[in-house]
């Protein structure tokens, strides 16, 4: 594989770390991710670790962020939550990813009757009520983290579709894909070679887009009680149990919403100038 | 007139088979579940609950329940609950619904208040520091998820300060924090898209000849350039008032409101399959009636866009 970076590639880098915000986004997460990978050489204490004698009390050194009413150390299962919230995030994404780009490409290379139908499908799909779906799924089926990753990505792929179909489209007609048509390549071969490389741009753009909505949802069911289970940490999970103790610890609530949302805000800017730095009207700042 | 009769009945016939898939795929669903309405943990005796089995009639093979159920459903006819004895389900939404939908007005309300001057304030002077920090608290509005917002609202205005209930459906005042909850993440998308929608107007010609023939800056602002700058928005609130008024399954569970979100979280729990489906098919036919209502605005806003019979 060829690690040098090509040209328009590294323009858009340029670009990007050109804005201010995206790199202060981009040092906050990872520095959360390798905080969150490292979380078992971080902190002396197990995810699951309880000191009932020592119960709820504020931070304090040996606790830095203080601990929840069963004596866990919340650092500890913040890191931890971290690991799991992140986790789901991008592996709900790829599923995500797999599915829309596949059944985009396909549609849009497909064209005609295929295409119009395929669109259909995902239009129609657009109209069902998934939030509804995904809970219901996760309380039949017992709350399985793999199912997690299975249920969200399946509803994430929709717009991911779309985008690439209409990429698609737009690359279909260009004379290096009717070359290698003319040269007699294989339809797959022309999809996954030369027209998927080719509409990375605004994939990658949608992804990191989709890994915050991803996190969202994950922890919205963690704090239905749907997702993740205790003992296991989530963020999700550690707001629930904050919610339910910030009358008198509100430490517990304040502690893992900022970091939920400290991480949303940086994968959006990150995203979100991503995308300026692809898009060539865009002055950036 | 009559393109938009046939529009409104197109629309209305694609609308069944995305109906038709949504209540087949969540009957599919609830049905695969282990457990039922009765294995709670009150077990009752075999002969009563072959019983009611027998009653709800359970006891047929599931395609003859699916095909009674959207029999009942071609009727309008939810069915009873199964776990709330003596109720039927159009009773039950029907309940539920106004409080659902009186939450959602207030969280609307919310949002285009806050939302809608914020965005037209940071498109008037793009780049300066009013620009940047109505777009930094949209993109906290848009991050911060209502189950942080909440909480932490309940915590101080409530608990510290005590101002507020902290829950329940009863005082007017109960309607003010969960609205707020609700509404700020909309209030944050309707400001980010007014200041785009406007962007791409006001460098337009036709402003410029109107600010040029004389007229008061607000009204080129407000007659001239809010219709198509708002088009946006529009396309947004479709969707976005579906979602607010079906019930914040979140937010209903937060504030201990007695709405559809709440009623849903809890009939999926106890597998009550009959209220499940009758509200997965309330919620359906909710978003598609929302859609088709803004995809009319729309048309009406936009003489480009035509609405195609």
């Amino acid at each position: 594989m060829n690690l040098r970076l090509s040209d328009p590639a590294r323009h858009i880098a340029r670009r990007f770390f050109r804005n201010r915000m995206a790199r202060v986004a981009l040092v906050l997460l990872v520095l959360l991710s390798v905080m969150a990978i490292a979380a078992p050489l971080l902190s002396p204490y197990p995810y699951d670790f309880q000191d009932l004698d020592l119960g709820p009390v504020p931070p304090r050194p040996g606790h830095w962020l203080g601990t929840d009413d069963l004596g866990r150390d919340l650092l500890t299962r913040l890191l931890y939550g971290g690991r799991v919230s992140l986790a789901v995030g991008i592996a709900a994404t790829l599923v995500a990813l797999g599915i829309g780009v596949s059944y985009g490409t396909l549609s849009g290379y497909a064209g005609g009757r295929t295409d119009n139908i395929m669109m259909r499908i995902v239009d129609a799909l657009y109209a069902l009520p998934f939030t509804v779906f995904v809970i219901i799924l996760m309380v039949v089926f017992g709350r399985n983290i793999l199912l997690l990753f299975v249920a969200i990505g399946a509803v994430e792929w929709l717009t991911m579709a779309r985008i690439v179909r209409g990429q698609v489209l737009a690359l279909k007609e260009q004379t290096y894909i009717r070359a290698a048509r003319a040269l007699g390549f294989s339809h797959l071969r022309i999809m996954i070679r030369h027209m998927i490389p080719n509409m990375i741009g605004p994939v990658i753009v949608y992804t990191t887009l989709t890994i915050p909505r991803v996190i969202l949802l994950e922890s919205f069911l963690s704090f239905l009680g749907l997702g993740v289970q205790p003992p296991m940490s989530s963020w999700g999970l550690l707001i629930r149990d904050g919610a339910r103790a910030m009358e008198s610890y509100p430490w517990l609530l304040i502690v893992p919403g900022t970091t939920l949302c400290l991480a949303l805000v940086a994968l959006n800017t990150i995203g979100d100038a991503l995308r300026d730095a692809m898009d060539p009207r865009h002055t950036p700042r | 007139m009559k393109a938009m009769f046939t529009f409104f009945l197109k629309r209305c016939l694609t609308a069944i088979p995305v109906l038709w898939a949504a209540v087949t795929i969540a009957f599919i669903l609830v049905r695969l579940a282990p457990g039922g309405p009765f294995t709670d943990e009150r077990a009752y005796p075999p002969h009563t609950l072959e019983q009611l089995n027998q009653h709800y009639g359970l006891d047929q093979p599931l395609p003859v329940q699916y095909m009674r159920y959207l029999g009942g459903l071609l009727r309008g006819d939810l069915g009873p609950s199964l776990t709330q004895s003596g109720r039927s389900v159009n009773e039950i939404i029907a309940t539920a619904f106004p409080i659902s939908l009186e939450l959602g007005a207030w969280a609307l309300l919310v949002a285009l208040i806050v939302g809608l001057p914020a965005g037209i304030a940071a498109a008037l002077r793009p780049g300066s520091w009013l620009d940047h920090t109505t777009m930094a608290s949209a993109l906290v509005g848009i991050c911060i998820p209502p189950f942080v917002l909440g909480p932490l609202l309940v915590l101080f205005f409530s608990l510290q300060l005590g101002w507020v209930q902290a829950s329940g459906w009863n005082a007017a005042t109960d309607r003010i924090l969960p609205s707020i909850t609700l509404g700020i993440v909309y209030a944050a998308y309707i400001a980010r898209l007014a200041r785009a929608g406007l962007l791409e107007v006001l460098p337009l010609d036709y402003i410029r000849s109107a600010h040029a023939k004389g007229l008061h800056p607000i009204r080129v602002i407000a007659i001239h350039a809010l219709k198509p700058g708002i088009l946006p928005v529009v396309s947004f609130l479709g969707p976005a008032i579906a979602g607010l008024i079906s019930g914040s399954f979140v937010i209903e569970t937060l504030f201990h409101i007695p709405g559809l979100g709440r009623i849903f979280v809890s009939a999926a729990f106890n597998r009550d399959y009959t209220l499940v489906l009758g509200l997965v098919a309330f919620y359906a036919t909710l978003v598609i009636a929302c859609n088709m209502i803004v995809d009319i605005l729309l048309a009406l806003l936009n003489p480009r866009i035509k609405i195609k019979p």
